[in-house]
């Protein structure tokens, strides 16, 4: 055990992507899960889920084009999707899906923001031009605060 | 990003393997860094009501500290055996520890839907290892 920066090298900037291209594969595989099988949920919330599912597939594609950059490779979608299904635990009433997906948003959020810090507090070279890299994660972030007040608004309705 | 976790969790783990408090010298050599770092951090620590530092005894966690150091194991166990089960990394150990800190705990709670963690987490972290027994056991039958 020893105390370093996360981001110092190429390698642990790809590590650190292909963990967010798995976080958007979960988000995907769940938010798609629950529009295809939760029996309570209205049109709007299924319609809003479909499109966080979309979109969490749009981030995870601009994530791996970053890693490809990187000469690295990510987990393939299918391996994410099996995995949530075996752990899944079943909790499909309306708050419930919203809840997760709210969980969803804000943690992606997190994600990117931490994510961001430490290559902004890191003086590493990356095989990457470092304004591209922070952009594209800022982008994100952006569109996941986005997420996060939609699903707050339809919580509240 | 947060050290002061990597820190509580080092110290809990030195309580754990001492019965008692842990020796400045013991912390800085699991994180690897200088007694003067450990003791700068551990009086931070000290100062937010984390843990009790008497010289020449050692540092005790307080209760909130044990709390926090708690999470902290537990995160670092869910990093861990994500890197091993989802990302196959053979040199998971270190990577975790470079992870740490900038996995927190609602990201650490998203990969964990997808990993297959025991309920006694983190009570079977090995810390000798530096891995969870009972992934150790799983990884010793499948050498």
């Amino acid at each position: 055990m020893s105390l370093q920066s996360p981001v110092s090298s190429d390698h642990q900037l790809a590590r650190l992507l292909q963990i967010g291209v798995v976080l958007e594969e979960v988000v995907e595989a769940r938010a798609a899960k629950h529009a295809a099988e939760a029996p309570d949920i209205d049109d709007e919330v299924r319609a809003f889920l479909l499109e966080a599912a979309e979109e969490s597939g749009e981030h995870r594609k601009r994530l791996e084009a970053l890693v490809e950059q990187l000469d690295a490779e990510t987990v393939p979608f299918d391996e994410v999707q099996t995995l949530v299904e075996q752990q899944y635990e079943a909790n499909q009433d309306f708050d419930g899906v919203l809840y997760d997906q709210l969980c969803n948003e804000e943690t992606a959020y997190k994600f990117y923001d931490d994510l961001i810090e430490a290559i902004e507090e890191s003086d590493a070279q990356f095989s990457i031009e470092r304004s591209h890299l922070v952009s594209e994660l800022e982008a994100i972030r952006e569109e996941e605060a986005t997420g996060v007040e939609e699903v707050t608004k339809l919580m509240e309705e | 990003m947060n050290t002061a976790n990597q820190y509580l969790k080092a110290i809990y783990l030195v309580q754990e393997r001492e019965e008692g408090p842990a020796s400045t010298g013991a912390i800085a050599e699991m994180l690897d860094i200088s007694p003067a770092s450990a003791n700068e951090m551990i009086g931070k620590l000290e100062s937010n009501g984390l843990c009790h530092h008497e010289k020449y005894k050692g540092v005790d966690l307080t209760e909130e500290g044990i709390l926090r150091a708690r999470n902290a194991l537990q995160n670092y166990c869910i990093i861990e055996r994500f890197l091993i089960e989802v990302l196959a990394v053979e040199n998971f150990r270190e990577e975790a520890t470079q992870l740490e800190p900038v996995i927190d705990e609602t990201v650490a709670e998203r990969l964990d839907t997808i990993i297959d963690r025991a309920p006694q987490c983190p009570d079977c972290f090995d810390a000798e290892a530096d891995v969870c027994a009972l992934l150790h056991r799983e990884l010793d039958a499948a050498e």
